[in-house]
């Protein structure tokens, strides 16, 4: 049985910044994916955030790296059913080294991440599903391939199998999930030339945007829309939740069709054509799903330990997959130095976890989930805000009122004062304070 | 709106002769919520004369399906390494 100082199951950006951290240190480390290649099974928006997280380990990498468009302009939309009103942010900050985010497509950055790791001397292993873990007394000392021989052996695991996270399940770490606490997100990859996309979404050469809807771009379902610009192709898609996905009897594609039809959403993507269709699965509980982080020889990484940060403003995860996967390799190097891979030297990496941005920022922001999947919020009041607007730019050759008068008159009757100042607590407490 | 299948022409899927996806059929009988043929984003479920009927062979491999349906009738694991749905542009 083969011998390795840590094995890392899944090539996303997790696991191999985990394996191209712990290679960089001497260990001996198996990078195993079920895919052809890494990337075959991803899918994210995506767009890539606080990018200077890699830029430890591989200076510079934006100028070779597999990236599409660093991102200048960041616009949230608020969809009514036939009107929109958007907050739309650009700085020129977020136009140097080392950037703010940049969109990128998950087969090609991810299969590029993997070959750093690789030339930095793990074996990367595709092709190759991991079934289980082996243990001896309560320690996990390898995993358990689905292929023959398939046992491999390491005092360290890293479970970085994404979203249906089947190995914390399998170890007791993680819950079975419910259609409540998880998402769907069902994606389109448009082709469009280079230049109409500067000219159409107001970008300089490399410059990106990206933009993500509430309220009506779900329809009816719990959930919300983006649109990112890649180099020449746009990102587009829809992420619901699938309790109310299912509650509702809609599906998904025809929600992403009615939001592609949408007519603040159709003049940006006219004229492309449909490259690749794709979907996945998204845990956006936050900090109420945490699972426990460890275990003697495990630790749980990036998209399956559910290090997603979905905060309305927010849609972030690969930057949270980054900085766990360093941060479970950093453990493993000590673990390593110590030669004790406890439960209790494996707590290490919640540790780190603890002073960095990843927990920091699902318990700060732990309220916000809940008030994201407010009725309201994703039904009432986009209508009620662009209903608002509508009221105050109406001309009609009538007296005008005041601006005040009309959002008080445009919001009687739809929302009770009481339940209005109860949501606007809930939106501080999620948001601002 | 655009058929699902139009869409799952742009896919890749090597199809293993194994399914991936097993259901237990007892356990759907008197099922009305059929959450399964709402949620699968491949659209791979189907209710035909009052019995479920799916197939494996288009699936993204989201695993929705498994999460959504609250009497656990399907059995859900990966494809066999390297087999499956292969995205190339997302």
């Amino acid at each position: 049985m083969q011998e390795f100082d840590a094995i890392v199951v899944g090539a996303g950006p997790a696991g191999s910044s985990a394996a191209l951290a712990m290679a960089r240190a001497g260990l001996q480390v198996a990078l195993i994916e079920r895919g052809e290649y890494p990337g075959a099974k991803n899918v994210s928006g995506a767009a890539l955030y606080a990018p200077g997280l890699l830029a430890a380990l591989l200076p510079n990498y934006w100028e070779d790296a597999p990236l599409e468009r660093y991102l200048t302009r960041r616009v949230i939309t608020f969809l009514g059913k036939e009107a929109a009103v958007a907050l739309d942010f650009r700085t020129q900050h977020f136009s140097r080294p080392p950037y703010n985010g940049f969109t990128l497509l998950r087969p090609k950055f991810d299969r590029w991440l993997a070959s750093k790791a690789e030339e930095a001397g793990a074996l990367l292993i595709t092709s190759t599903v991991v079934d289980d873990l082996l243990y001896k007394d309560e320690q996990v000392v390898g995993v358990r391939c689905r292929r023959e021989d398939g046992d491999l052996c390491a005092p360290i695991v890293i479970a970085a199998d994404g979203a249906n996270s089947f190995l914390a399940k399998k170890a007791g770490l993680q819950h079975e999930f419910r259609a409540d606490e998880m998402t769907l997100g069902v994606k389109e990859v448009l082709r469009l030339d280079a230049h109409t996309i500067e000219e159409r979404f107001n970008l300089n050469g490399d410059e990106g945007m990206s933009n993500e809807y509430v309220g009506y771009a779900s329809g009816e379902v719990k959930g919300g829309g983006f649109l990112y610009t890649n180099r020449d192709t746009l990102s587009i898609g829809v992420v619901v939740q699938i309790a109310s996905l299912a509650q509702n009897k809609v599906r998904a594609y025809d929600l992403l069709d009615q939001f592609k039809q949408h007519p603040a959403v159709a003049p940006l993507v006219r004229d492309s054509t449909t490259l690749e269709y794709s979907a996945h699965m998204i845990s956006e509980g936050g900090w109420a799903m945490l699972p426990t982080l460890s275990r003697a020889g495990l630790m749980v990484v990036g998209d399956a330990a559910g290090f997603v940060f979905a905060a309305g403003l927010f849609l972030e995860g690969m930057n949270f997959a980054i900085a766990s996967g360093l941060a479970a390799a950093a453990a493993a190097q000590q673990a390593h130095a110590d030669h004790d891979f406890s439960a209790r030297s494996m707590v290490r990496y919640r540790k780190l976890l603890e002073s960095s941005f990843v927990l920091k920022d699902l318990k700060n922001f732990r309220h916000t989930p809940s008030f994201v999947n407010n009725e309201r919020l994703q039904n009432v009041y986009p209508d009620l805000l662009c209903d608002t607007l509508e009221n105050i730019y109406c001309s009609n050759g009538k007296p005008r009122r005041k601006i005040g008068r009309v959002a008080i008159d445009t919001l009687r009757g739809k929302v009770p004062l009481l339940t209005l100042l109860r949501d606007g607590w809930q939106a501080g407490r999620a948001l601002l304070f | 709106m655009q058929p699902i299948e139009e869409r799952l022409e742009l896919v890749r899927f090597k199809v293993d002769k194994t399914p991936h996806i097993r259901l237990n059929r007892d356990k759907c009988i008197g099922c009305d919520t059929t959450a399964c043929v709402y949620v699968c984003p491949a659209g791979l479920f189907e209710l035909l004369g009052g019995e479920m009927h799916f197939s494996y062979e288009h699936c993204l491999e989201c695993g929705t399906c498994y999460v959504a349906c609250d009497r656990k009738a399907i059995e859900w694991e990966y494809p066999r390494g390297g087999w499956g749905v292969s995205f190339r542009a997302s």
